[in-house]
């Protein structure tokens, strides 16, 4: 053991550097592929991706040319159906996958950046700071979030822009707050200490010091908030609240609720933007729990374990 | 009792930035929809005109502070102007009000009680065979958009199977009595947006409920409890249960604003015509007085519910009180 250590210290750093980088993402992969959701959920998103990227390789209709009989249940030439105008369903909820996800991954990323930061610098800054952020944080955490949304893109001019920085104003503070009581754990520890003694920037010590130490944490909080923001998004546009001529999964509910699909027998024009909605949303939601589990070993399965105690 | 004067002040502010939420959007959006909103409302009641004016800022030429003022005056007296059908907003939310807050109370009653029982059940029996279903299994439904799990039931129970109605809350040509016909009538109505509502929170329920006992059961005092040989229900119950749902509590209450969101889609979904529906036909009709409104309402439901929630929160746990 010791000297493994010392072999690996006196060789050239950049091949050692390598190895542990190949060594850890060996181990990522393996975690993954030992959890049984994790594996699910990264097949899930590794789908979505692949259809947000080359759907044209998928559907071949333009999903806008109103062309075809309306209302077609499904068959080889429509495997969803047609809408209320006559467009092929299946090429509508493929083409519309992208800027689903474009929506998701861009509102989680930001959100996740601004919830860092506000729980960190509360956490580490403490006192008069830390006091303002919380209260912000409470504020947002508890005025209703769907209501919320619903004034302010009423305000604004429809469309994905909209969208973005309405779900992004709106989700940030669950995630802030607990990246704070996180950050709150790590005050006091001597890292940060000795770079305080070093004379550090505030602005540095929590870029570079205390955020990298969370990494674990930020990535959970990217999954839950995408999981909350697929619904989100789908939600308003459902409403109506989207811009009706962008091409989303929430745009396709909304079409199909207004043209009566349920009531008309056409029920896939609904039921599968929907339901692509809670795939997408599933995916991200196991990725998310695997890692849960993975952190967390007291929450793992523990069926083997009593299996053996009881034998 | 510094806790409950913490708490109460954090609820006074929150109260205080929903109103200004709602005070400062018509003012700094682009396009100045109100304007164009104010600009149908000609020879209505001077008295709700002049309130309209004075909660979006068209036409008022006076110091912004003393509008502001005025506006937060008027919301505490109910003043909150016309719809767009010219109705008092707040004549319009309180007859749309019951139903909703049956629905949505009763439901989450539900959920909360199923999901924190199947929650303590399936951590007390970890591993076993309802722990093996449940949680996995709702833990992913939690996910799904409560919009799709409506539309799935209506899709089964409404149009294939047909046994239950598509939309509204009662019966075209129902007359409204305390009948039984007339009760029954209501509840098929409800039954589908209600199952929706409930499929979607218990699964959060379990899931944290779970994770919080099995945190529980590793403490020592459950292990003194398994010492003194008390019944095992007594252990599960009064020993971890009891320490396990507070947190769960806590949650209860910051759960509600989304419980309350998803009400909104469940009853668009369903037409059930509700303070959702009234919401969504507020954004169509662009009637930003009521819309407005209808976000203090839910604002201040969500307050209420944390109030309770923390009131529980203290009678259960005598740590809260003290500090």
């Amino acid at each position: 053991m010791s000297t493994a250590a010392i072999t690996s210290e006196a060789g050239p750093l950049p091949p050692a550097g390598a190895a542990a980088h190949g060594a850890a993402l060996g181990r990522f992969t393996q975690a993954i592929l030992r959890n049984r959701k994790a594996t699910a959920g990264t097949l899930i998103l590794l789908i979505v991706v692949f259809v947000a990227v080359f759907p044209g390789l998928i559907a071949r209709d333009d999903p806008q040319a109103a062309i075809y009989g309306q209302d077609l249940g499904p068959s080889t030439q429509h495997l969803l159906g047609t809408t209320l105008l006559g467009q092929d369903v299946f090429a509508q909820l493929i083409w519309g996958t992208r800027l689903t996800l474009i929506v998701t991954v861009v509102v989680s990323a930001i959100a996740t950046l601004i919830s860092m930061i506000i729980g960190v610098t509360a956490a580490y800054v403490g006192g008069l700071t830390d006091r303002a952020l919380s209260l912000l944080t409470d504020i947002f955490l508890i005025l209703p979030t769907l209501p919320l949304l619903i004034v302010l893109a009423s305000y604004l001019p429809p469309g994905s822009v909209t969208m973005i920085v309405v779900l992004t104003l709106t989700s940030w503070a669950f995630q802030a707050r607990q990246l704070r009581s996180q950050g709150l754990s790590l005050r006091a520890r001597d890292f940060l200490a000795a770079a305080r003694v070093r004379g550090e920037r505030t602005s540095y010590i929590i870029l570079v010091e205390i955020i990298p130490t969370m990494t674990s944490l930020i990535v959970a909080s990217f999954l839950g908030l995408s999981v909350f923001v697929v619904g989100f998004a789908a939600g308003l546009q459902f409403l109506g609240l989207g811009n009706s001529t962008e091409l989303t999964w929430g745009t396709m509910l909304y079409y199909a609720q207004q043209g009566g699909a349920l009531e008309a027998g056409n029920a896939w024009w609904a039921l599968a933007p929907g339901a692509a909605v809670a795939f997408m949303g599933a995916g991200f939601a196991l990725v998310n729990y695997a890692f849960d589990e993975i952190g967390n070993p007291a929450l793992r399965p523990v069926r083997k374990r009593r299996a053996r105690t009881t034998a | 009792m510094r806790y409950v004067t913490r708490r109460a002040g954090l609820f006074a502010i929150t109260l205080w930035a929903a109103l200004t939420v709602n005070f400062i959007i018509p003012r700094v959006m682009p396009g100045n929809e109100a304007t164009a909103v104010l600009a149908t409302f000609r020879g209505v009641n001077p008295a709700a005109l002049h309130a309209l004016q004075i909660e979006f800022g068209v036409n008022v030429h006076q110091n912004l502070l003393i509008t502001y003022l005025q506006y937060i005056a008027n919301c505490f007296t109910g003043q909150f102007g016309l719809t767009a059908q010219r109705v008092p907003v707040l004549t319009e939310i309180i007859s749309k009000l019951p139903w909703t807050l049956a629905l949505v109370g009763v439901t989450t009653v539900i959920a909360f009680v199923i999901g924190t029982m199947v929650g303590v059940v399936s951590a007390w029996r970890r591993g076993g065979r309802l722990d093996g279903i449940l949680p996995p299994m709702l833990f992913i439904v939690a996910t799904f958009p409560v919009f799709f799990v409506g539309l799935l039931l209506l899709f089964v129970f409404a149009v294939w199977l047909n046994w239950l109605p598509l939309s509204s809350n009662y019966s075209i040509g129902a007359e409204p009595s305390l009948s039984l016909s007339f009760i029954g009538d209501v509840l098929t109505h409800a039954l589908l947006p209600g199952l929706s509502l409930v499929i979607v929170t218990a699964g959060l329920w379990i899931y944290s409920m779970r994770n919080n006992m099995i945190t529980t059961l590793a403490e020592d005092y459950v292990k003194m409890g398994r010492a003194k040989g008390l019944r095992s229900w007594r252990i599960m119950l009064d020993y971890a249960a009891r320490n396990a749902i507070l947190p769960n509590l806590t949650g209860f209450a910051m759960q509600l604003g989304y419980v309350l969101g998803g009400s909104i889609l469940v009853e668009y979904t369903f037409s059930y015509p509700g303070l959702g529906y009234l919401f969504y036909t507020s954004t169509t009709d662009h009637d930003l007085p009521l819309m407005q409104a209808l976000f203090l309402v839910y604002t201040l439901a969500v307050l209420v519910c944390v109030l309770l929630a923390d009131l529980l929160t203290a009678g259960l746990d005598p740590r809260t009180r003290e500090a």
